[in-house]
């Protein structure tokens, strides 16, 4: 806790509704966020019980330094996926680290399963286990304003409301929990884990003081931090057209995954690109709460809702390239319009945008090959074609049928079932992410701890490469830098849009600002034990880098980088898995 | 000539709280968003309006009138100062405001008075608070 020398974790119990606080010292060396929220996870796993055992905990995390600086906005989530079966863990930005900072909570540990549909109210001085009974199979709009309703006494702006929509509540898992309406703790089930828990949503209220010790300091180290946040071209992008400005750069370069990544660029980019929905929908841009740069950038559409009199309703959606890409580019849908329509009903369901794609990707390519039939997928699903697919995901949420549940558990779950491996576009269990730029991205989401590509950004290493030609070892250790330094970023859990604003050499400004001396070497060690943290929970949930294996297609279909060699990627795996095996002690 | 805040595009808003994270920090040494004079809100959630609640500069001042202590006194350009040795936290100017523009810091049992330092329209990110010079 900021200008104190313990973390304050509060533990809830969803079955006996019991509530301890502790403040902890030991966990001080974490720093926060992800380090602390590793810890957390390995000392409450059971690794011999299933991912949605009630026994099974979620944890939540804030950073040692969040909201009192510009940028450090997000929330980490912890568990163990229900996706992968190992190593979960999730951020989303929005008001609840700001929440948790002022209710006064560092973390979060939830156990157990609630006896009927519960939801949280957290406050400073309060926890209340609330009737949540008709807020289930309710879409996840009107659950935010029925929780808002329910508690008028907290005024807008200090309230933070997280929940699962239909998919997580049948647990789905890659079901997504959305928070503040626009943000969203997306990857790897953290939907399904609240669904098993009965646990609909969480309201937080931050309503506490908490006195500046050193003024003059805090605010000189906070305006240096705004400014570059602000005046500088460090983030621009993300504020202007927004992260679909990547769009049609990496199609031109041909790491835009396409129909199922059987191309690598869609001949119809430049009608799905950033500056397109820009053009056609763009109507406001938000920010998550200490954010100045405001990257949310929010898509407007008008829908029919009566056959005739011309009665249409509107609708607002945020977009990003990750949705574009799964909703858009790997489905072959060309319209703007059909893919915010699409997003929206993946958001109201509750499922995680990328992963919806791509199961959606196989199960179309399936159809194709006659190995799953009409029977199965009920709507024709076609390639291009999105009003079949908008049909698909309300019956993957619901687990319509035999199919859809078994795709609902994930790509690798239902090719493993049904076939057509080759080409279930998924890493170590976890869908594809938008970038076939390379061995970074293959192999980085690989050795991945959570394996996604923004554990170690390897899409940006193969984008900074000079030509196709990889060293091996090269590679790994670039991965396992990265990877290392991120556990640190992403223990202050910033938004890593604003990884360049943050430099070590800011970050100890930025904690001596506020009293805590750290050294550089610290925080390397800090990155080392938090990582050795991690690789100790993935062991004990059983996973192995040596036993993964990419489907085929990867390569055959040639990424931003030429076609890759199979044989060259798990080498990189194999050097990498070298590199980390002594990692596990660090203490 | 005097200057006062102005809330003059609220439609450019992204709701990064800036603002009241500066104002709370500078005029009141707290993280708190809730010691903030400016106040930004959204109606029917993140989805709704960001709203603003922040100190018209009255040059008639419903707060100063009722003050029972005269520890507001009018200010150049309109609004109040307050005099924190004078106040007795008695509140009449919380409820006296129209607007709920004045709000009430319980640990110091002081009012939250805006005195239009423009620190908050100096941080704005997108120009929708700005300094307007008026007569004095």
């Amino acid at each position: 806790m900021l200008y104190q020398n313990t973390i304050r974790v509060l533990y809830i119990d969803m079955k006996t509704q019991k509530i301890r606080i502790e403040d902890r010292e030991d966990l001080k060396k974490y720093m926060g966020g992800v380090g602390v929220a590793s810890k957390l996870l390995e000392e409450n796993i059971h690794p011999e019980l299933p991912p949605l055992d009630p026994a099974q905990p979620v944890v939540f995390a804030i950073g040692a330094l969040s909201t009192i600086y510009p940028v450090l906005t997000k929330t980490v989530a912890m568990f163990i996926s229900p996706l992968t079966g190992e190593l979960g863990e999730s951020y989303a930005g929005g008001r609840m680290a700001m929440c948790m900072f002022l209710a006064g909570i560092d973390a979060i540990v939830i156990h157990g399963k609630a006896d009927r549909p519960t939801y949280l109210a957290i406050s400073s001085n309060d926890i209340q286990f609330k009737d949540a009974r008709t807020l289930w199979n309710n879409n996840k709009d009107s659950v935010g304003r029925l929780i808002r309703d329910d508690n008028k006494r907290a005024h807008g702006g200090k309230r933070s409301i997280i929940r699962i929509g239909t998919a997580g509540e049948n647990q789905v898992s890659f079901a997504c929990v959305t928070v503040d309406r626009y943000r969203h703790f997306g990857r790897l089930g953290l939907g399904a884990v609240l669904g098993s828990k009965y646990l609909k949503a969480i309201s937080i209220v931050g309503d506490r003081s908490v006195p500046i010790q050193n003024f003059k300091r805090y605010f000189k180290a906070y305006q240096d931090l705004y400014k570059k946040c602000v005046t500088t071209e460090l983030m621009a992008k993300y504020h202007d057209i927004g992260t679909p400005v990547n769009i049609e750069p990496l199609n031109a370069a041909g790491g835009l995954p396409t129909l199922n990544l059987r191309q690598n660029r869609f001949e119809h980019a430049n009608k799905v690109s950033g500056e397109a929905f820009s053009y056609l929908h763009l109507v406001r841009k938000v920010a998550c709460t200490g954010c100045p740069v405001g990257c949310i950038h929010i898509g407007q559409f008008k829908r029919e809702f009566a056959s005739h009199g011309h009665e249409y309703e509107t609708i607002s959606v945020a977009y990003d390239y990750e949705l574009i890409y799964a909703l858009g580019t790997f489905l072959g849908i060309k319209k703007p319009r059909e893919i915010l329509e699409l997003i929206e009903e993946v958001e109201i369901l509750g499922m995680d945008a990328m992963s919806t794609g791509v199961v959606l990707g196989w199960a179309t390519e399936a159809l194709e090959n006659g190995i799953i039939t009409q029977d199965d997928t009920i709507v024709p699903l076609k390639f291009g074609s999105y009003e079949e697919y908008l049909e698909a995901v309300k019956y993957l949420a619901a687990g319509k049928n035999k199919f859809y549940k078994s795709l609902g558990q994930g790509v690798k779950y239902a090719s493993e079932a049904y076939g057509g491996q080759d080409y279930a576009m998924h890493i170590a269990g976890n869908e594809m992410a938008g970038y076939h730029t390379g061995y970074g991205s293959l192999v980085g989401s690989a050795v991945a701890a959570r394996h996604s590509h923004l554990c170690n950004g390897g899409y940006a290493i193969d984008q900074g490469l000079t030509d196709n030609n990889v060293d091996p070892d090269e590679m790994a250790q670039a991965l396992l830098n990265e990877e290392i330094e991120r556990c640190m970023l992403n223990s202050l859990v910033m938004c890593l849009f604003a990884r360049k604003v943050y430099d070590r050499e800011t970050i100890i400004s930025a904690f001596a600002a506020v009293g805590e001396d750290i050294t550089d070497d610290e925080l390397t060690a800090t990155a080392r034990r938090i990582y050795a943290t991690k690789l100790r929970v993935k062991k004990a949930l059983g996973f192995k880098l040596q036993s993964v294996r990419f489907p085929k297609r990867f390569f055959e279909t040639p990424s931003m980088r030429g076609v890759l060699d199979e044989n060259m990627a798990y080498e990189i795996l194999k050097k990498y898995h070298e590199k980390i095996s002594d990692l596990e002690t660090a203490e | 000539m005097a200057k006062v805040l102005s809330t003059g595009d609220m439609s450019k808003c992204i709701g990064c709280f800036t603002c009241m994270f500066v104002c709370a920090g500078a005029n009141r040494q707290d993280h708190s968003i809730q010691k903030s004079c400016i106040k930004i809100r959204t109606y029917g959630g993140i989805s709704g309006k960001f709203v603003e609640t922040v100190c018209h500069a009255c040059r008639e001042p419903a707060c100063a009138e009722v003050c029972p202590t005269g520890a507001l006194t009018l200010r150049k350009g309109g609004g109040v100062i307050l005099s924190k040795k004078k106040c007795m936290g008695c509140r009449r100017c919380e409820s006296s405001c129209l607007i709920k523009a004045v709000d009430f810091d319980e640990d110091l049992n002081l009012p939250i008075i805006c005195h239009h330092c423009g620190l908050c329209a100096r941080y704005c990110p997108h120009e929708c608070l700005s300094m307007d010079e008026v007569p004095d």
